[in-house]
């Protein structure tokens, strides 16, 4: 008997209004996430991964119009109320170029001792100490001195670290990092990845990792979703991307993207043709009109799910 | 620690300001038409008595050393003696500056009250029928001009409707007695001598000018708080916030609000640059014994001490709010404070 997943998506769809016609933004997104899983979310540009982040967290604007059979977290369902209460204690996320994402006015320090005190009452002094020991735990050199900088005074990297320290202060169950390397250089990004690893492995947390980097994603995760316009069009175990195994044409295409795939600079292959406008009415696959083995009934819902083994789905009626 | 370098170091930057502005209001006294020697020896004077009085007064020395005797001359706080009051200049403005602070303050204060919270709740609700109304606002108080404001509420106010005083003055001596000077400021004068009478009926003359001067610096208070909140609350840093689960009003009014204090912040150094003045017309309006009214008749009766005088103070005066905006805004912004 295995234990019911932390996190439960089923049939998640989202549109936004626009005055230039409705974006259809997610569809049919099923998902499942199990207690300390790392499960990596990767596609291009544009797919949607921030948005489906936004939908788990109850972020999303005004605009957005989210549907949704059921969304559960922890056994219970996630809606705009229960939610509210669980971000920054049960559920946290991590962004993308850290150095925006935080307060630019407020000592890096008291921005954690903020969250800190907004989810345990605790005195200002036990508060101090406390973020500093969260700086401590994501191995900021120097963390008394560093409580007292500006985000301006720290690195991209050292601020990717003051947000992990923020985001895990109330020790989550789950958080959601979207793209939290991008823009890092190299050594920086491992050095940040590494943390989260280590830190999710020692709390049992889970992390959904948003990148658009599949080789990254099979490097740290335990499962990897595939993404692509609004679609998950794969899911598979993260072993299956060193091993090209993923069947999918837009993960091949991807896993042929990556360098790690391809020794010399030349041979990475570029993936063919850009994502289809979401507004408008779209093919039931919406990969069809970049793929190569796409045959006229593609268009046709519905778009079909086949099991390769128990953990590996596949959205597509023609691949191998 | 870097607030205080910060102050010395403006300080330091704003020398060069003051003794240009000495500079100009020297050559703006040299440059106006007319002979001061050939004012001052009357109508009955003889060539030799011109050339006498030239001399009493420095007038053959090389503009270079008066220039130096007019840096003298302010050192020791001379400004010269004004045609039409008989009395120095410098008095002159000491005795009817406060006016003109107090009305401007309490314009500024009154447009601050109203455009502030107008423009935050704009912004957190852009297209509702608030943030209509702020951008109605925002179009009608750059629309009229502020003396047309201010003879429309007399008019309606005084003349129809007869609830406000007559528009002549600070407060009306026959029925009040003035105030032991301390501030200069009535407001708080009348309160100081304990008349809390006088007191409104200071408050009441203020009622109509401040809120016409008050309104025309309303529009621009409230569209740059609108616009700084609305980019305040679309920022990654106040999304971040969201997802670490801080309260709303923490995020509007702690996180939203600071950060969008320092473009306020510029605003109002320059609107209170334009109430003192816009403070001319006002002033002329409802008789109101301040500078801007001492200003517009030194002009007409080419009282050139008084106008030199007036201007070197307001330029005085828009170098002290600069140094203050700027002390202000690195209180706000730790990137100022670090920033030269
Ligand atoms: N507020 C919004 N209004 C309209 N469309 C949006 C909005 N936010 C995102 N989108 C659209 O949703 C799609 C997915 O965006 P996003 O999740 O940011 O992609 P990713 O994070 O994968 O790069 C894009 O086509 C984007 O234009
Ligand atoms: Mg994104």
């Amino acid at each position: 008997m295995t234990a019911p997943p932390l996190l439960t998506i089923d049939k998640l769809s989202l549109d936004f209004d626009t005055r230039s016609g409705t974006v259809k933004a997610l569809e049919d997104i099923d998902l499942t996430l199990n207690k300390g899983e790392i499960l990596g979310i990767v596609g291009e540009s544009g797919s949607g991964k921030s948005v489906l982040s936004f939908a788990i967290m109850g972020l999303l604007d005004e605009a957005a119009k989210l549907r949704a059979d059921k969304i559960s977290f922890g056994g219970m369902a996630l809606n705009a109320k229960s939610v509210a209460e669980m971000r920054g204690r049960e559920l946290s996320m991590i962004f993308q170029s850290p150095r925006t994402a935080l307060n630019p006015i407020r000592k890096v320090g008291k921005q954690i001792e903020d969250v800190l005190v907004r989810h345990a009452p605790l005195p200002r002094k036990a508060a101090k100490s406390a973020a500093i020991a969260a700086l401590r735990q994501v191995r900021i050199p120097d963390p008394e001195r560093r409580y007292n900088a500006y985000p301006f005074e720290l690195s991209g990297g050292m601020c990717q670290r003051v947000m992990i320290a923020m985001a895990l202060a109330c020790d989550p169950t789950l958080l959601i990092a979207d793209e939290p390397t991008t823009g890092l250089d190299v050594t920086t990004q491992a050095v940040v990845m590494d943390l989260i690893r280590d830190i999710a492995a020692e709390r049992n947390m889970a992390v959904i990792l948003i990148t658009h980097d599949l080789a990254l994603a099979g490097e740290y995760c335990d499962r990897v979703a595939v993404m692509h316009a609004g679609h998950i069009v794969e899911v598979a175990p993260a072993a299956q991307v060193a091993q090209n195994a993923l069947r999918h044409p837009y993960a091949r295409r991807l896993f042929a993207a990556t360098p790690a795939a391809s020794a010399e600079l030349e041979d990475l292959a570029a993936i063919p043709g850009s994502l289809p406008d979401l507004r408008g009415t779209l093919p039931a696959c919406r990969y069809m009109a970049r793929c190569e083995i796409a045959r006229p009934d593609c268009a046709q819902a519905p778009l079909p799910a086949h099991d390769i083994s128990p953990s590996h789905l596949v959205r597509c009626r023609y691949c191998p | 620690m870097p607030l205080l370098l910060t102050l010395l170091r403006r300080i330091g930057s704003a020398i060069p300001s003051v003794f240009g502005v000495i500079l100009v209001t020297f050559v703006l006294a040299r440059a106006l038409p007319g002979d001061p020697a050939a004012y001052y020896a009357g109508a009955s004077a003889t060539p030799d008595s011109i050339a006498q009085i030239r001399s009493q007064l420095g007038l053959d020395q090389p503009l270079i050393v008066q220039f130096f005797g007019y840096l003298g001359q302010l050192a020791h706080g001379n400004l010269g003696q004004s045609t039409s009051s008989g009395q120095a200049v410098l008095s002159d403005l000491i005795e009817r500056l406060p006016a003109s602070i107090e009305l401007t303050l309490t314009a500024l204060m009154f447009a601050l009250i109203v455009a502030i919270p107008l423009g935050i709740w704009a912004a957190t609700r852009p297209g509702s029928w608030v943030d209509h109304l702020c951008r109605l606002l925002v179009t009608l108080g750059a629309a009229f001009p502020t003396f047309f404001t201010a003879l429309t509420f007399v008019y309606i106010f005084y003349f129809q409707l007869d609830v406000a005083p007559e528009p002549l003055g600070r407060l009306s001596e026959i029925y009040y007695t003035m105030p032991p000077r301390v501030t200069g400021l009535l407001l708080i004068d009348t309160l100081l001598a304990g008349d809390p009478e006088a007191f409104r009926a200071a408050f009441a003359q203020l009622i109509l000018p401040a809120i016409s001067l008050g309104l025309f610096a309303l529009a621009p208070i409230a569209r740059v708080t609108r616009a700084a909140m609305l980019e305040a609350l679309g920022s990654d840093y106040c999304r971040t916030a969201r997802a670490m689960g801080l309260s709303r009003g923490r995020i509007l009014f702690v996180i939203a609000l600071r950060n969008a204090a320092l473009p306020i912040l510029n605003v109002l150094g320059m609107v209170f640059s334009f109430l003192l003045g816009a403070n001319v017309l006002i002033e002329k309006v409802f008789a109101w014994p301040g500078i801007g009214a001492y200003a517009v008749n030194a002009v007409i009766a080419s009282d050139y001490a008084a106008v030199q005088g007036f201007v070197l103070m307001m330029a005085l005066l828009f170098i002290v709010l600069n140094l203050v905006v700027d002390l202000f805004a690195s209180m706000a912004d730790p990137r100022v404070r670090y920033d030269d």
